[in-house]
């Protein structure tokens, strides 16, 4: 049940919420309560520093990526680095903190969705940590793009259940996860891979990928003297984005900008751009922008990337965006596709192809910027060698 | 315009539950809904839950997931959905509830779809991912309208919280009879009897129960503790069998099952 101090805490302007089947509506206002008991209390946060620091390798550098600065015309340009993460991207810094917490909440097992498999080798690599059980739901698309992924989840003990129903992407992924929760809600936590999903989850992922937003504003301070002029991030449910954006929101002189997924051009309608393209409407617990037809159906989102292939978005991002604290931009496959291939050429770093979206508007925007600009590299490309080689038509390398 | 409490109260003046059958709407053919309620009205059904298909219908098992995705693939809309149930009020008078999701509601605008939906004839809405709570504006609308807004509790919802949960509820009361999706079972849980005994003490509305139904026996013996007994994938079952006339039959077995116990 909720009250009305407690459905304030739950939206993000009049975004968010808990739409979700009855069943699980006690089960949100247990973790609500296990979750702000644990944010408060030293000993979670001492375990989960530990754990960040010593097991995931934190703080992640902020690296001056020069010769990215010269192709895009602007004179100090930084990476964040969570691609240097144990597992490869930012997703560990959520699925510690949230199995640490179904740990103290005493539930055994976990189940997540992934859309790239970062999401999903992240949650099984903190089962394996943990010795819970784990069972991740990915589309069959995403099987099929990322089986590199697919195998590293099974060696860590998941097991992948591929999702046939629907887009059979990240979003039907979703629904079959929240499917299993709804049945074992007793003995099983879902730890949703995105700030998306009902309350708690958007401000609890939040809270627990804000580190990386922290540690971007003490280095940029410590490199520069200065706060950046602008802090640029990809955007699919938006957890890497808001985790660098959070310690930026009270800094109005910062530009943040989020940068969507428009495959194949959102004049195409083959994109992923829920704010840019999308409208209000309830998908997966909460009300936030999304890809929708005239009669509310969820329309089918598109991107070369798996990890931003979701016709939703978090709703912070919506409210961000109608408060205009933040700008929402986009990148195409092949602009994000052009960046992936500059980046690995020109600093020695590949990049995820969710994060390459980030380098793409900054490879084509970033002069339009005065002062330094942060961006959160979410993810190594590693996971998309293969993809991209297929893409390009280099056949089948692995 | 019979009205759901009146269904259910007529049922219970005889010392029987009411029987609801669930399908969705436009399944398998867009043509077939109008000839699908009339063989369940026929057949049995006291009140009608006719399902408004959702792209994502994360509370429904694959039988129901399936129909709703044939459903939508056929062209049905919300608007195709009330002229479905106009045509029926025309020739039955049985009660429908309309079944759905959100967000199909949002998008038509929910004060049109409400003030559309009793003109076509609807006396009731399952909002299944509209929660006690969740949305207060939304669901005060709903309460405001002239449909029955069907509250639903869930074997994880406290007992203490079950009166609360019923509030603004009308028509009647859906218990969810275990965790999980809608589907077929081959059991019922034990704990069902003493779960319902519970919750109907906590609520003046009449209680029927759903979820896993899908046989005369576990019929009759929902029957024998609720006020209403709720079949929805093993009616779609039926029809992927032989079309509304198996449906229909499929129905009245159901009810002969629950009047010889």
């Amino acid at each position: 049940m909720t009250t009305d101090a407690s459905a304030a805490r739950q939206r993000f302007g009049p975004y968010g919420g808990r739409y979700v089947p009855e069943t699980l509506v006690h089960a949100l206002d247990e973790l609500t309560e296990a979750y702000e008991a644990a944010r408060i209390d030293p000993a979670f946060q001492a375990a989960l520093t530990d754990l960040l620091q010593n097991f995931a390798g934190r703080p992640s550098p902020l690296y001056r990526a020069r010769r990215l600065g010269e192709a895009a015309g602007h004179p100090a340009v930084y990476l964040k680095r969570e691609d240097l993460n144990h597992t490869g991207a930012h997703k560990i810094n959520n699925t510690l903190g949230q199995a640490l917490l179904a740990q103290r909440m005493g539930k055994r097992r976990i189940i997540a969705e992934t859309g790239a498999g970062q999401h999903g080798v992240a949650t099984a690599t903190a089962c394996a940590l943990f010795d819970l059980d784990c069972v991740v739901y990915m589309g069959e698309e995403d099987v099929q793009r990322q089986a590199l992924n697919v195998y590293r989840m099974e060696l860590l003990g998941a097991e992948v259940r591929p999702v046939g129903s629907g887009t059979r992407t990240l979003k039907d992924a979703t629904n079959e996860a929240i499917r299993d929760w709804v049945t074992n809600v007793r003995d099983t936590h879902y730890i949703i891979g995105s700030v998306v999903g009902p309350d708690p989850f958007p401000r609890m992922v939040r809270d627990f990928q804000a580190i990386i937003g922290h540690e971007a504003r003490e280095q940029i301070l410590a490199a520069e003297g200065r706060l950046p002029g602008a802090v640029v991030a990809c955007v699919g449910g938006g957890s890497n984005a808001i985790g660098i954006f959070h310690a930026f929101v009270p800094d109005h002189a910062v530009q943040l900008i989020g940068v969507e997924a428009a495959g194949k051009g959102i004049e195409s309608g083959h994109h992923s751009a829920s704010l840019a393209a999308g409208s209000p409407g309830v998908l997966h617990g909460s009300l936030s922008y999304l890809l929708q037809d005239a009669d509310g159906q969820v329309a089918p989102a598109h991107s070369v990337s798996a990890g931003l292939d979701y016709p939703g978005v978090g709703p912070e991002h919506s409210f961000l965006k109608d408060s205009r604290r933040a700008r929402y931009t986009s990148a195409t496959d092949d602009e994000a596709l052009a960046a992936f291939h500059t980046l690995s050429e020109l600093e020695g770093i590949i990049p995820a192809l969710e994060s390459s979206h980030a380098v793409a508007h900054v490879l084509a925007h970033g002069r339009e910027v005065s002062g330094p600009i942060v961006v959160c590299l979410s993810g190594r490309g590693d996971k998309d060698v293969a993809h991209v080689a297929r893409v390009e038509g280099r056949g089948s390398l692995l | 315009m019979r009205s759901i409490s009146q269904a259910f109260q007529e049922r219970r003046a005889r010392g029987q539950a009411a029987l609801v059958p669930y399908v969705t709407a436009g399944y398998p053919e867009r043509a077939s809904t109008l000839s699908v309620l009339e063989a369940l009205a026929d057949t049995g059904a006291d009140v009608i839950e006719l399902g408004i298909p959702f792209s994502d219908p994360l509370a429904d098992g694959p039988t129901i997931q399936h129909a709703s995705f044939v459903s939508i693939g056929k062209g049905t809309t919300v608007r195709g959905v009330l002229d479905d149930l106009r045509a029926f009020r025309a020739r039955r008078d049985t009660p429908v509830v309309l079944f759905t999701y959100l967000n199909p509601l949002l998008r038509y605008v929910l004060d049109a779809f409400l003030r559309d939906a009793a003109a076509a004839g609807a006396q009731g809405v399952l909002v299944t991912d509209l929660p006690t709570g969740s949305d207060p504006a939304v669901e005060q609308r709903i309460i405001d309208s002239p449909l029955d807004l069907i509250r639903l509790i869930a074997p994880t919802t406290p007992l203490e919280l079950v009166s609360e949960v019923a509030k603004g509820g009308a028509g009647f009361l859906y218990y969810i009879s275990r965790t999980g999706v809608t589907g077929a079972r081959a059991e019922l849980r034990s704990e069902l009897a003493a779960e319902v005994g519970a919750i109907r003490a906590a609520v003046a509305l009449p209680l029927a129960v759903g979820f896993g139904i899908s046989t005369p026996q576990q019929a009759a013996a929902v029957a024998a503790v609720a006020d209403g007994v709720v079949v929805g994938s093993a009616v779609i079952q039926a029809l992927d069998r032989g079309g509304a006339a198996e449906a229909g039959r499929f129905l009245a077995s159901l009810r002969k099952g629950m009047d010889r116990s």
